[in-house]
């Protein structure tokens, strides 16, 4: 009772209409804001990037009198799930950032603009300007679909101590080498559990990777068939899955909660990931472990094909619905220059899709990214499908993990995962046929 | 005259009526508007292949009658969610319910001191953050320094991986989520328990009744309709598994933690196959109601 009257005295009260006219003033002056002659581009960035890219834009805004930039951070995790509900209530923003394997879908979805028009008059964007690999991750039917904004890949990391007592002065160049020198580390550390390299069955890149360096076809007839069963991935897939039945690489992933502390402690020497590692490597290897880790492009099939990696990172694209294109064209200008990707490299430790940028000596005279330049020059794309993602995340990584505990042999494992893959697929099929 | 009374009193009744359903208005219109529309819409779109193909264009969607589901009952991997989420129910639910009844009786209990601390330390699981919750049990359960391993290495057990082994994963899921939500249990569970008239166990103690005794005549009939609905509580909560394993095993190892909302989130939510998802939803709606009528019978039945 004593706080329903508390309620009413307070709507009765001087404040109401104060806060009447406060809400007013505030409708009115946001109304102001609208009908002036600025123009406002919407812009969402994910995670860390979405984060850091407000501090590049007043350089931006003051070369673009005129033009005002609003970043809205979103983060990682959540971020596709919101981009396609902003897509379904048509609330998205003039331009935002995709993960490069994420254009396809956004593509089908036709939810962003083909850049191609813009493209032919731009001096700032050019094809040649970027790796070749990360370029085609966004073009599709060969219209483009997105600008690379940073790239990554991945290349492996290695303790050069571990691999030095094993007879190894460079890091390995082959499968037979990387596979002979795990033996050797393994040997060596026969009554201590630890492991040559960690290859986690939660993580499929190395799968794809392993797929592709054999010159395997994924997926067949137009991505509408999965074509995993093929005998050069079959190859790939058994020599990786040798390595948890050798005992090299350990099976499951809870028994290292953190790579960078378990690579510190040796416990294992090798490890194939991406860029986003080097600071943490670095905040752990410290000591008289400063010298002992380096990277390496990827080991290749044989000795004359060199080995490829994916070609990762995020580009930038803009919204089918803006109504600003032209602005955010030159949103999009502005931060592919390469002094603008240098900047944005030291804040966020992001690498510069264009190559420019490379020449800088903050990335020419780091060591841990000479592997890096060399592997982005052999980097391919995976299947440009919307589906990619379910047939990697759900079903690969599901039968890696059943073929890693010998539940079921490589050929089983491999035939049911085409027969799932397949399933997926048959939407695909289905609309590829319609529209014949 | 009677009659006149009671013409006047259904006037009165009536309007009475037209008043509460003014009053009622806002929520029923809010909840048919939240809550009927989208469980219909779920329900056709479960007819339908609704995914991303169709998000973009809707002269992609193919009305597929009862293919969803009838994919989904040939699908090995929902028969595992469905047996993981069985396994889940039968095993934590009782387990749970008597935790907490055990805990409220000890809390209940006249030589016991400190009482509020005590809740208020049983009742803090529920209340925190279970991503926080998840990274404790996790470095708890962490097969080279985790404490679990650790006090089992005194008995001489080997290490166990708890979260990498297919069976160790989903006990050890059990007993976390056990911790977790015992708290809120017990709370209803002191309540039902301070409900019980004193004079029942003053009777008992007269006629010579012993403890146990006490617990079986007085207690446990005492606390039936408290225990009811606790368990179809904990029974349907438990069948909405999701939380834990997402956290803790993201459904691994070898899918024996998947649960059956995990398996509907992977599909609608992040594969965007909305049509199979919204076909998940509704059997296991089916099996969650079939379950809350079968516990009601059983319970109806014994009282």
């Amino acid at each position: 009772m004593k706080s329903l009257r508390f309620e009413i005295k307070i709507l009765n009260s001087k404040e109401t209409l104060f806060l009447f006219i406060f809400s007013l003033i505030l409708t009115l002056s946001l109304s102001c804001n609208e009908s002036s002659d600025e123009t406002v581009i919407d812009f969402w960035g994910l995670g860390s990037e979405g984060e850091f890219v407000k501090q590049l834009l007043p350089k931006f805004e003051a070369e673009n009198p005129g033009i005002k930039v609003k970043v809205q951070m979103v983060p990682w995790t959540a971020a596709q799930e919101k981009l396609i509900s902003a897509f379904a209530s048509n609330n998205l923003p003039d331009a935002f950032q995709l993960g490069n394997t994420w254009v396809p879908q956004f593509a089908q979805l036709e939810a962003i603009t083909d850049l191609t028009e813009w493209l032919r008059t731009s001096d700032v964007i050019k094809k040649d300007k970027y790796f070749v690999g990360i370029w085609y991750t966004n073009v599709i039917d060969s219209l483009v679909y997105g600008i690379p904004w940073y790239i990554d890949t991945r290349i492996l990391f290695y303790r050069t101590d571990v691999l030095q007592e094993a007879g190894f002065n460079s890091p390995p160049k082959t499968w037979d080498e990387l596979y002979l020198l795990s033996k050797k580390i393994k040997e060596a550390n026969k009554n201590v559990e630890k492991y040559a390299i960690y290859i986690p069955t939660n993580e499929w890149a190395n799968f794809i990777i392993f797929g592709l360096q054999n010159g395997a076809d994924i997926l067949k007839d137009n991505n509408t068939y999965g074509n995993f069963s093929s005998k050069k991935f079959t190859e790939a897939f058994s020599y990786l899955t040798n390595f948890y039945k050798e005992n090299l690489t350990p099976l499951g992933v809870s028994q290292v909660t953190n790579v960078y502390q378990a690579f510190a402690e040796e416990y294992f020497a090798m490890y194939i990931s991406g860029p986003w590692n080097i600071s943490e490597f670095k905040k752990w290897m410290t000591g008289d472990l400063k010298n002992k880790w380096m990277t390496s492009s990827l080991p290749g099939p044989s000795e004359n094909t060199k080995g490829v990696s994916l070609a990762g990172g995020s580009s930038l694209v803009i919204s089918k619905r803006s109504k600003h294109k032209e602005e955010t064209w030159k949103l999009i200008e502005f931060l592919s220059k390469p002094e603008i990707q240098i900047e944005f490299y030291h804040l966020v430790n992001d690498l510069p899709a264009v190559k420019e940028a490379w020449e800088d000596s903050s990335l020419s005279s780091n060591p841990y990214m000479k592997a890096f330049y060399e592997q982005f020059n052999y980097v391919v794309a995976t299947p440009k499908i919307p589906e990619w993602e379910q047939i990697v995340f759900s079903k690969l990584q599901q039968y890696v993990e059943l073929a890693a505990r010998n539940v079921l042999t490589v050929k089983e494992a491999l035939k049911k995962l085409d027969d799932d893959v397949n399933v997926i697929l048959e939407k695909r099929r289905w609309m590829l046929n319609k529209s014949k | 005259m009677s009659k006149e009374n009671n013409h006047i009193e259904k006037k009165y009744f009536r309007s009475g009526i037209s008043a509460a359903y003014f009053f009622l208005a806002p929520a029923m219109i809010s909840i048919f508007v939240f809550f009927f529309i989208p469980v219909i819409a779920a329900f056709i779109i479960s007819f339908t292949d609704f995914d991303i193909y169709s998000l973009g264009n809707y002269s992609n969607l193919r009305f597929i009658g009862l293919k969803n589901y009838s994919d989904l009952l040939g699908n090995e991997l929902f028969w595992t969610s469905l047996r993981n989420t069985f396994y889940f129910v039968v095993a934590a639910s009782p387990l749970s319910i008597a935790v907490s009844l055990g805990a409220a009786l000890i809390l209940n209990s006249k030589l016991v001191k400190l009482k509020a601390v005590f809740r208020l330390a049983y009742f803090i699981p529920v209340v925190t953050t279970l991503v926080a919750v998840a990274i404790v049990w996790r470095f708890i359960y962490h097969p080279r320094f985790g404490m679990l391993n650790y006090l089992l290495s005194f008995i001489g057990i080997n290490p166990i991986d708890w979260l990498g082994d297919p069976f160790w994963a989903m006990p050890s899921i059990i007993l976390m989520s056990i911790w977790k939500n015992f708290g809120y249990n017990m709370i209803i569970f002191i309540a039902g328990l301070q409900n019980i008239p004193e004079q029942l166990y003053e009777a008992a103690i007269l006629e010579g009744a012993n403890a146990w005794q006490q617990f079986k005549k007085i207690t446990l009939p005492m606390l039936a309709p408290t225990t009811i609905f606790i368990s179809i509580i904990t029974m349907i909560g438990n069948f909405q598994l999701f939380a834990e394993p997402y956290v803790m095993t993201q459904g691994g190892p070898l899918n024996k933690t998947l649960s059956v909302v995990q398996y509907m989130y992977q599909e609608g939510f992040r594969w965007w196959n909305m049509g199979y998802s919204a076909s998940i939803a509704f059997v296991l709606f089916i099996i969650i109601f079939a379950g809350t009528m079968l516990q009601l019978k059983i319970q109806k039945q014994t009282a």
